[in-house]
């Protein structure tokens, strides 16, 4: 493949060998943070969609996802930010979340759908965690704030080890 | 005035109204957000101290991207750093309530409580905006606000609810905070133009459901609401409480030291 005849498909094969840098066991095409790619000349560019408004990997990714382009001999790379839609951790893949299980990452449940808030914490997060290390449904939620802006911390009664939960968003 | 400058100037006008309103928008995030990193290494439990990190972040990649839209607004050279660090307090937009010093836990968590449900309702009407940009960014706050409303009121309810001391300090917070929340309902011109430009939105059409709904979780915490007729009020107009200049004192020291350095 060369940069000029290189198609969509082609570039989402190069980014998906681009690791999150806080979740190295997905790609950035795993995540759903990669929306589009259009290919001009031997430029490309390429639309991403911010996890969280903070994130702070969101500066590291761009500079990944620009070297493997540039790597490949894209000449070229533009990256174009969209915030709307608002990205959801439903545009992760069923694969994805088996790898974040796998790694030791409760995966999301399916994203609130109703816009009223519920004061008080969800009970649909809380019913569809399942501990990450023995499977228990035994679990219960700690914080829904944890070590980065896209995941809280849970509780695993049965084997008794507290464990990271990708937030459903 | 021919046509020609007529035109320029309304549309003029129209840039600095944005201006303007993405400045409000802006600087609440961006001072609530200082405001909250204050506890950072400093919160009473470690998941709390992991919590307000957590939601200080969401604000300020929030106003980040506000400020850089306002920025773009004004179109006069300054980008979203030079609005954060090079203004002086009279400059900033922020409602009074965000500005005050967090205090003790239950005055920053009763401040999370009032400010998150006004964002939440705030950024729900956002989405509408005319502005993709804008609507884009709401969009994306939204969803973040409905966490920080369900921490804060969770938070509410455990202190409102648990012992003597921690339902005095929260009914406290209630008393000092109460009487700042009016201004964040308070339309003026600025609110009123955006609001009709289809860009904006006028706050007063949320403050009934926001008063039901804070009114709601104070009451389920056995928390009274003050008796307050008189509402402060300024901030919008940048007359800030003296807070707001050592805050930004501090905030804005190495910026100021270091003209123009990168890390």
């Amino acid at each position: 493949m060369s940069p000029v005849t290189a198609t969509r498909d082609d570039i989402f094969e190069i980014l998906d060998r681009v690791k999150d840098p806080e979740v190295p066991v997905l790609s950035v095409v795993e995540l759903g943070i990669v929306r589009d790619a259009r290919v001009q000349g031997d430029g490309v560019t390429i639309t991403v969609t911010p996890t969280y408004s903070g994130c702070p990997a969101m500066r590291v990714i761009e500079e990944d996802i620009r070297s493997a382009l540039m790597s490949h001999g894209f000449g070229v790379v533009h990256l174009e930010t969209v915030y709307a839609p608002a990205w959801t951790t439903d545009w992760m893949t069923a694969e994805a979340k088996r790898k974040l299980e796998a790694y030791g990452i409760a995966p999301p449940g399916p994203a609130p759908r109703d816009s009223l808030v519920s004061l008080t914490r969800a009970p649909s997060s809380v019913e569809r965690m399942r501990c990450p290390y023995c499977h228990s449904l035994e679990t219960e939620m700690r914080s829904e704030f944890g070590s980065t802006a896209c995941k809280a911390i849970a509780y695993c009664a049965k084997c008794r080890q507290p464990f990271e939960v990708f937030k459903a968003l | 005035m021919t046509a020609e400058t007529s035109a320029g100037s309304s549309k003029s006008a129209r840039a600095e109204n944005r201006m303007e309103y993405l400045l409000r928008l802006g600087d609440d995030r961006l001072v609530l957000g200082h405001r909250l990193s204050e506890w950072c290494g400093h919160a009473p439990i470690l998941e709390e101290d992991i919590a307000l990190a957590n939601i200080a972040l969401d604000l300020i990649g929030q106003a980040s991207l506000l400020l850089d839209l306002a920025a773009k607004a004004e179109n006069k050279g300054r980008d979203a750093d030079a609005l954060a660090y090079l203004r002086d307090a009279m400059d900033f937009r922020n409602a009074l309530l965000v500005e005050l010093p967090k205090g003790d836990f239950a005055v920053t968590i009763v401040r999370q409580l009032f400010y998150a449900v006004f964002a939440m309702l705030q950024g729900e009407a956002l989405q509408r905006s005319s502005d993709k940009n804008l609507a884009g960014v709401a969009a994306k706050a939204v969803k973040e606000f409905r966490y920080h409303v369900r921490h804060s009121a969770d938070w509410v309810l455990k202190l409102g609810g648990g012992t003597i001391e921690s339902h005095a300090r929260a009914q406290r917070a209630v008393d000092e905070l109460w009487s700042y929340t009016g201004e964040l309902f308070l339309a003026d011109d600025v609110d009123r133009a955006a609001a009709e430009a289809g860009f904006g939105v006028d706050p007063s059409q949320f403050e009934s459901t926001w008063e039901s709904t804070v009114c709601d979780v104070l009451a389920r915490a056995g928390l009274i609401v003050p008796e307050t007729a008189y509402m402060q009020r300024g901030g919008r107009q940048g007359r800030h409480t003296e807070h707001l200049g050592h805050m930004l004192a501090e905030m804005q020291i190495v910026a100021r030291s270091h003209p123009g350095a990168s890390w």
